[in-house]
Order: C-alpha cells, then structure tokens, then sequence
C-alpha cells in the first residue's frame, strides 16, 4: 500500500535519511523504532511531502505521491498526527476538525463518525485546540487526522507524556483503524506498547534502515531489542 | 478662546489620520502575520492607490462622485491583483525567505516609484472629493453657570472628512469579519499558526500566500483612495505610511490586529494632537520613540503573544 523507496533527506548539509525504506500494507501497523534522532520525525514529515528529498520515492498503492505539491499529498488519503500535536492552536476543536474534514470534502457523517470515539471533544467543540488538556489534545490531533477518511496513518509518538488510560484509548483506536483497512505507521518510543499492537517492526539508526522483522519474533525474542536499542 | 475647541478639532483630525493608517497597517499587519514576511513595498502599493485613483477619476469624468466611486471598487482590487501577481512571480521564486523577501520587495518599491514616475510624472494631482460639504462644529460654554452650546467661529470639518473614518471604520470590521467568519479566514489563520501542518492538511499555503499578500496591498490602496481627495497623489508619497504602519505594527505586536489598529489609533490621534499644537517633526519623533521603548520594554508589543 504505502511504500517509502530510497529516501535520502537532508537538513542543508547535514544527512539525517540514507537509502531508507519502508513498506505498510494495508491493515497492517508497522512500527518504527530507533533511538533519539534516528530519523523517525524527518521520515514522517519527508512522507507529507514537508522535506525537500534528495532521492527517493514514496508511493501509494501505484501513485507516487512524492511528485505531488505538498498540500495535494495528504488528499490522496494520508492522515498525520505529528510528534507534539501540531495543532492549530487558537482555532477551536470544531475549527481544528473542520480543517480536517475539507481536505477530502468528507460529510458531517464522518464528523459524527469521529467524534463517537472521541465523545470527551463533543463537549468542547467551541474550546479554542490550546486550552485543552495534552490527553484531549492529542484526541483532537488524531480525530482531525481520522476526518480525511485515511487510507494511510502516520503517528509520531502518540502516547508521549499521556496517563494510561489515555494511551489505552489512542491504542484502541489505532487497533480499529488496522480492522478497517488502514495502513499504520506508528512511531512509539515505549516498547511494551510497540510489542501489544505492531505487526511488524522496522529498526532505524542514523537514517538507515537496519531490521524489519515480525512483532511476532520480537515478543519471542527480546534479546533483539536490546542488539538495536541498546534498552 | 479657550484649548477645548481646538483640541477638537486635533483629534478629528488625528481620527481622519488614525483611519487611514490602520487601514494601511492592517494590510502589513496581515502579511506579515501570516507570511511572516516583511514587505518593504506596502508604502508603493499605498501610493499606486491615490495614482490609480486620480487616474480612474480624470478618465470617467462627470460628477465626482461617480469617479470616485468607481475608484474606491476598482483601484483596491487592481493593486490587490498587481500584488498576488508580484507574490507568485517573484516571492514564491524567493520561497518566501524572510531575508531574501526584503531585499526583493525592495526591488518592488523602485520599481513600482520609477515606473510611476516615468508614467504619471512628478505632480502631486489633486482628485476631488465626492462631496465635501463643511461642518460646523458646536462647543459648550457656560453662561450664567448653565452650559449652552455654540459655534465658535473656524471650528469646522468636511462630512468628507467624516465619511473616511466612517469607511475605515466599515472596511476594518468587514476584514474581521473575514479573518474570523469565513472559510478563507480560516485558512489564512490556520496558515498562520502552522505552516507545515497546513500543508500536511491539504491546504494551499501558495495560494492562501497569494490572496494574503494581495490582500495586504488591497487594503493600503483603499487607504490611499480614501485619503487622496485630501492629500494629492504623488510618486512619493508611499515613504510616510510605510513609516508610520511600521511603527504601528510594532507597537501593536506583530501580527495582531486588533493590536495594529488600537496603535494606529495611538498613533494617529497623538500624531494629530501634537502636530496642531506643536509641530509634526515632534509627532514622529515621539512615535519613534515609542517604538524604541517597545522594543526595549514589550518586544511582543503591547498586544501581541510572546511567541515560544
Ligand atoms: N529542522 C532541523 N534542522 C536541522 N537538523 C534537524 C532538524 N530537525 C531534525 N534534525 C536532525 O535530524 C536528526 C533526526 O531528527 P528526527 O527528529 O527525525 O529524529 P527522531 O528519530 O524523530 O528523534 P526523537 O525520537 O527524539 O523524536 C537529528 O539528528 C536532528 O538533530
Ligand atoms: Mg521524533
């Protein structure tokens, strides 16, 4: 579905992606793991189209969306929920969806949708995004995201800094995305959590790929975890 | 006669001021709010307004209002659709670097002024006012310990004059309205507040650039149409109020619009004040000075968020 071929990406001189690639199926949620400044972050954004690429490409099931004008890229299907929220954050919770829904043109029935899951932000439609609690915002980033009807997910550290039962909500709506044919690739710093929902894991250092192998084996096996992470 | 009248008549006059130069303020505010951009060339647009204006009214002759009615719709859009050209030909090439957008828009402005000059000459012209009936002005005065009212002689002003702040005032509320009603509103802030993830979210960022920008330019050559059936169009009259916007913007917080135009009203009204009592070099350089000790003081100006 998602394929990532070959990107190199650079902050003016200094290389952070080399040759990495990356492939989500549909139904599928892939986990991206390396340590502090692998190159995670600079993966997503480089994926949206937000990075200049050096070489490279990315394509989604045929179409090669790294040809696209970034703001056309998440039109074709692409929900993003960056690392630190990125929300807009004087305009309200509704303003924040609205913004969502219009990339794709999708119905207020998709609103709806959403907010049955998210039924905490129903309350606060009319709060402005920056006066809500980090739990409810990164509600709100995931929601906004889930309003373009994405055939592809990408979220950067979702759990970051959020109470249990939050990260067990953001788990359980990453879980159904993958039940309705959605392509994940999660970004997750906390490996008990990467091992509960990944189907397979893909290690990165220094921008370059090292392993992608089944969550299965990792679970079997933890002392891989430790070779590539040094945890 | 006693100071009351006269002063008066200074804050009228510092009003008349006051409107315009948050109209133009607005417009620079607007951009650079949003495309965090500085454009150097705002007081060009401002002066290719009250050219325009002169121009479009010497074409259609007939009673002045009629001209100057078609000026005021016309001219604004004109400028504004020169200056979306301007952003996606030359700022867009420039990827709207901070820098670099500087010295280009620098570029703009001698163009702009040269090819006026080169066109329209260096005449100040005069445009007439579409109507310009005179006013006179009542004061109290007490008599015999009751207040009555009346009208010291010279102390008048043009329902020309009025209606300027009366349009500005409609125009300043109109652009609120869109920045906070309207789906392009929404857009334009949600630019603003996020650049990356407006892109991530499907929205044009070039575009919104584009519409910004010439809505900037809009704004300051409706500024200009407004004042020039007071003031005279001339190739350089663009330097005063890219001045004094300037000095608004940062005084009102960079970005801020409601900020920008409570300091044009500042601004203006001391700029008035001063200037009839005592001379207008002093009017800047107290406005000057306020800057400096903004910046030194409250570098976010007094309205604006310190951004982290
Ligand atoms: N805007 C930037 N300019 C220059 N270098 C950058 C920029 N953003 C990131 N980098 C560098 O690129 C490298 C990869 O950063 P990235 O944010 O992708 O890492 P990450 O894997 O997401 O890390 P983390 O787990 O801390 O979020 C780092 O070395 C970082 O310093
Ligand atoms: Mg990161």
């Amino acid at each position: 579905m998602l394929e990532v071929n070959g990107l190199n990406v650079a902050y003016g001189r200094a290389r952070v992606l080399r040759d990495l690639s990356l492939t989500v199926r549909a139904g599928e949620i892939l986990c991206l793991l390396g340590r502090n400044g692998a190159g995670k972050t600079t993966t997503m954004k480089a994926i949206m189209g937000l990075l200049p690429l050096m070489s490279g490409r990315v394509v989604l099931d045929g179409q090669v969306v790294s040809d696209l004008p970034p703001h056309q890229v998440p039109r074709t299907g692409i929900g993003y929920i960056p690392q630190g929220r990125g929300l807009f954050a004087d305009l309200t919770v509704a303003q924040n969806l609205q913004i969502g829904l219009m990339v794709r043109k999708s119905g207020t029935q998709v609103l709806d949708d959403v907010l049955d899951l998210f039924p905490r932000l129903r309350e606060r439609l009319h709060q402005r995004a920056q006066t809500l609690s980090g739990g409810e915002q990164q509600m709100l980033a995931t929601a906004r995201a889930l309003c373009l009807e994405p055939r592809v997910l990408l979220l950067d550290e979702p759990t970051e800094g959020l109470q249990p039962s939050m990260i067990e909500a953001i788990r359980e709506v990453i879980v159904m995305m993958r039940a309705r044919g959605v392509a994940v690739l999660l970004v997750e710093q906390r490996v008990d959590a990467v091992l509960s929902v990944a189907d397979r894991v893909a290690f990165i250092e220094n921008g370059r790929n090292l392993e992608t192998l089944d969550a299965a084996r990792l679970r079997a096996d933890p002392a891989i975890l430790e070779r590539h992470l040094g945890v | 006669m006693e100071i009351g009248p006269y002063l008066m008549l200074a804050s009228l006059e510092g009003a008349v001021t006051a409107a315009v130069l948050a109209l133009t303020a607005v417009g620079l505010s607007l951009v650079f709010g949003v495309m965090r951009v500085v454009n150097v060339a705002h007081g060009e647009f401002f002066m290719l307004g009250a050219v325009l204006a002169w121009w479009v009214t010497s074409l259609i002759g007939g009673h002045p209002a009629l001209g100057f009615a078609v000026a005021l719709l016309s001219v604004p859009v004109l400028v504004g659709l020169l200056a979306a050209a301007a952003d996606m030909t030359v700022l867009k090439r420039v990827s709207h670097d901070p820098e670099r957008t500087i010295v280009a828009t620098i570029g703009i402005l001698y163009i702009l002024q040269q090819v006026t000059l080169m066109t329209y000459g260096p005449d100040a012209r005069p445009v007439v006012p579409p109507f310009n009936a005179r006013l006179a002005l009542p004061w109290v005065e007490f008599v015999g310990g009751r207040p009555q009212l009346y009208w010291p002689w010279g102390l008048s002003t043009t329902s020309y004059k009025l209606a300027v702040i009366g349009a500005a005032t409609l125009v300043l509320i109109g652009v609120w309205l869109g920045m906070t009603r309207t789906r392009a509103g929404l857009l334009m802030r949600a630019t603003q507040m996020d650049r990356d993830m407006a892109l991530a979210f499907g929205i044009p960022v070039e575009r919104v650039y584009a519409l910004v920008f010439g809505l900037g330019a809009g704004l300051a050559a409706m500024a200009a149409v407004l004042i020039v059936p007071i003031q005279q169009a001339h190739y350089l009259m663009g330097g005063d109020p890219l001045l004094l916007s300037f000095i608004v913007v940062i005084i009102g917080g960079l970005g801020s619009l409601p900020g920008t135009v409570v300091a044009a009203i500042l601004i203006g009204l001391s700029d008035g004040i001063i200037s009839v009592f005592f001379s207008p070099t002093l009017a800047k350089i107290l406005a000057t000075l306020l800057v400096a000790l903004v910046l030194v003081f409250r570098p976010q100006g007094l309205f604006g968020e310190r951004r982290t």
